[in-house]
């Protein structure tokens, strides 16, 4: 962790960090404020919003009603006004239903107006598989989001990352969505208390190595670390990047890794065919190609809708145990 | 800022908190003699009362009175009665056996459990329902296998949805029951497209869709209003309004009216019933539905009901609704309502009450040891790995035949 210089280091689970990060910033910046489905009654279903409710008050703290597209849509009206809106979005999944606020109108509108408007607007929404929540409460659609002009995308893996990024996406003048993990809400990780930022755009070196770099996104660098203990063994020693920000994309970071240690995989949880890893790749062989001792491995789920029967569930969803077979591969080659 | 400024940010407010004591005495019960019952083609015009009053037939005595008495014959109401306490009883089973973790989600619709089953009675067999998670009922009336609602839960070999949907979330093209959504309201428009496809080819069955109060907030409510108005398609458009969406109190979707209201505007029959007694909704379905198959088109329904349980086996009430509501509740709870209206009538007995229950617990237990002869939620069997690549498309192509290939390796 990057200033972890207090001798208590204070270990909190990823929904604590989040909702640290939600308090400190409504209480550092007064012009902002949340709204979303069940933020404030119940803290928000996932536990995220504890407690803003009763600090913060009921016009800070707004419960809407069950319309995505209202609240992206109130969103983008009232960051014109200059607020700053923190929007929850459930589950990622139902993005859809807000995805023209967020496409059409959240992303291009600074674009559009001739740089008049700002819209420092924060969606926070959830992501990933693996709770058996079944086709319409688990994807991992980032790939959607990348792709949209305007619009910063960021996915924290670690809980210091999911405050720090949060606390920098708020302050951020820029509409950004931020991709938080469900199956991540309980893992521990070293939180200072106070407030921070960790910056947009730069990703961060989850694990050094020689042998291997494996760009992994969200909890799959939880996936990569397995792996790299396993590889460890057999004598790989596997360099992770965790790239923290999707978009703007730390480019010159993985080009480093890659250029030291010659291989590169890209791991996501999203379906493979069409997901951030084919961008990903590509920026290598195009800026790295001569460095490359084979071409550059990609995991990702299936071309199929994630099953809800968790054993099916467990094995459509990447895991270490792929990286560490689709690593040998890419190294015996 | 002036002194004229009036402008005013107002955030709505459940009733009542965790630590209030519930008391709806300021809620207005029409008697059911207040209640006009129009020629079911009449024109909405002369109806509007309707969406802010409340059809009902049993009143506080439970005696059936009014204009809406359907008339049910006595073995219909026995059905019915049957059919309520079955779904409480497998709702009950199902919800234990979540807690004791050999389901991983379920949802319950304790005290609703008129508005599935009067529905049901009303319409016919080809009547295709568009239902959410909260009218399991619909499924006991068109005699769905108990084996097989179970297996669908356990998601286990014999799950018709072959592993691939929460539990609750059914899907039964052989009984009319479209496949029931994650992502709310989305039914409500598919539903108007499917009855006016049914006008197109002739057809004389019609469609049902439910939404929550909750889930009334969604656009997808507003396009399936507008769209079965002006193509007067022959569909059912039934709001269940529970008073809670999750931890959200109804007020925050209202809009300070009924549900029902919000048909007028669409220049749709729009009635409020009471949800909680079968007979009324019974004869305002039978009613609505009359007028779907004889061109009349849809009609816009709030079923004034409380949602009795938490949202689902994932949320605790206790943090965000006082105790007691239900209790409080001044429109009761369905099934008594119907049992003692059968008693007063001298055609059901408490002996028989307890029979009943006593008979069906057995039914649903000796069901679900069967059921689970098909495999458990957690030691399976499960259906095979690749069969996850079936159905992504109508043939699988070359694509993911090799993915299929490499996860058999």
């Amino acid at each position: 962790m990057a200033d972890a210089n207090t001798q208590d280091k204070r270990e909190i689970p990823y929904v604590m960090a989040i909702n640290e990060g939600v308090h400190q910033i409504m209480q550092e910046l007064d012009d902002t404020f949340l709204l979303g489905e069940d933020v404030a009654g119940v803290g928000g279903v996932f536990g995220t919003y504890r407690g803003v409710l009763d600090k913060f008050g009921p016009e800070r703290a707004i419960d809407t009603p069950i319309s995505e597209k209202g609240i992206v849509g109130l969103a983008v009206g009232a960051a014109a006004t200059g607020l700053r809106p923190m929007v929850d979005i459930m589950f990622m999944d139902f993005l859809g239903v807000c995805m023209d606020e967020i496409t059409n109108q959240m992303a291009k509108m600074r674009y559009m107006f001739g740089g008049a408007a700002t819209l420092p607007i924060t969606v926070m929404t959830m992501g990933g598989a693996g709770m058996s929540m079944a086709a319409q409460h688990s994807q991992s659609l980032e790939a959607w989001l990348i792709h949209l002009p305007g619009l910063k995308v960021v996915m924290p893996s670690t809980p210091y990352d999911a405050k720090g990024l949060l606390i920098a996406a708020v302050k951020d003048d820029n509409p950004v969505i931020v991709i938080f993990n469900k199956l991540s809400l309980g893992i521990k990780g070293e939180v200072p208390e106070e407030s921070y930022e960790v910056p947009l755009g730069k990703a961060r070196i989850a694990r050094e190595g020689t042998d291997l770099t494996i760009v992994a996104l969200g909890r799959m660098v939880y996936e990569a670390l397995n792996a790299a203990e396993q590889l460890a063994e057999l004598g790989i020693n596997t360099e992770i990047v965790d790239p923290r920000t999707l978009q703007p994309f730390d480019t010159d970071t993985v080009i480093q890794s890659v250029k030291k240690t010659h291989k590169a995989m890209v791991v996501h949880e999203a379906v493979r065919f069409g997901g951030m890893g084919g961008e990903i790749a590509a920026q290598i062989q195009e800026l790295a190609f001569d460095y490359l001792d084979a071409p550059v491995a990609r995991i990702g789920a299936p071309f199929s809708p994630v099953p809800f029967n968790p054993g099916l569930e467990q094995a459509y969803m990447p895991n270490a145990e792929k990286i560490v077979a689709q690593a040998k591969e890419l190294l015996d080659r | 800022m002036t002194d004229q400024y009036q402008s005013k940010l107002v955030i709505p407010e459940a009733p009542f908190r965790p630590g209030d004591k519930p008391d709806y005495s300021f809620m207005s019960l029409p008697s059911p003699n207040e209640s006009i019952k129009p020629d079911c083609m009449a024109d909405p015009a002369e109806m509007k009362d309707l969406a802010y009053g409340m059809v009902r037939v049993l009143d506080d005595d439970q005696h059936a009175q009014g204009a809406w008495d359907p008339q049910l014959s006595i073995e219909k109401l026995q059905a019915a009665l049957e059919y309520m306490v079955k779904t409480r009883i497998y709702d009950d089973r199902m919800f234990r056996m979540q807690r004791q973790g050999k389901l991983s989600f379920y949802i319950k619709c304790l005290g609703e459990e008129a508005i599935a089953v009067g529905q049901a009675m009303a319409l016919q067999f080809g009547d295709m329902l568009f239902s959410t998670y909260r009218q399991q009922g619909l499924l006991f009336v068109r005699d769905r296998g108990l084996v097989d609602m179970m297996c669908s839960c356990l998601s286990n070999s014999k799950d018709n949805q072959k592993g691939r949907q929460l539990p609750t979330l059914y899907s039964w093209k052989e009984g009319n029951y479209f496949s029931v959504s994650g992502n709310l309201a989305t039914q409500f428009s598919q539903a108007v497209g499917w009855a006016m496809a049914s006008a197109y080819k002739g057809e004389d069955h019609i469609a049902s869709a439910w939404v929550g109060e909750g889930s009334s907030a969604e656009a997808d409510v507003y396009h399936a209003l507008l769209f079965s108005a002006a193509y007067r398609a022959p569909v059912l458009l039934n709001v269940v309004n529970n008073q809670w969406a999750i931890s959200t109190p109804q007020n925050m979707a209202s809009g300070g009216t009924t549900f029902a209201a919000r048909g007028l505007g669409f220049n749709l029959p729009s009635i409020r019933v009471d949800g909680n007694d079968l007979l009324a909704v019974y004869a305002v379905t039978e009613w609505a539905a009359k007028r779907a198959r004889s061109g009349g088109g849809p009609t816009f329904i709030e079923l004034f009901t409380y949602r009795a349980e938490a949202h689902s086996s994932s949320d605790d009430p206790n943090a965000y609704r006082a105790k007691d509501e239900w209790q409080s509740w001044p429109l009761g709870d369905p099934v008594e309502r119907l049992k003692i209206h059968l008693i007063e009538r001298q055609q059901w007995s408490e002996e028989q009450q307890e029979e009943l229950e006593a008979n069906l617990t057995k039914k649903i237990s000796q069901a679900w040891k069967e059921a689970e002869s098909f495999g458990t939620l957690e030691d399976g069997p499960h259906w095979p790995l690749e069969s996850m690549f079936d159905d992504v498309f109508k043939d699988i192509p070359p694509h993911l035949r090799r993915q299929r290939r490499k996860l058999e390796m």
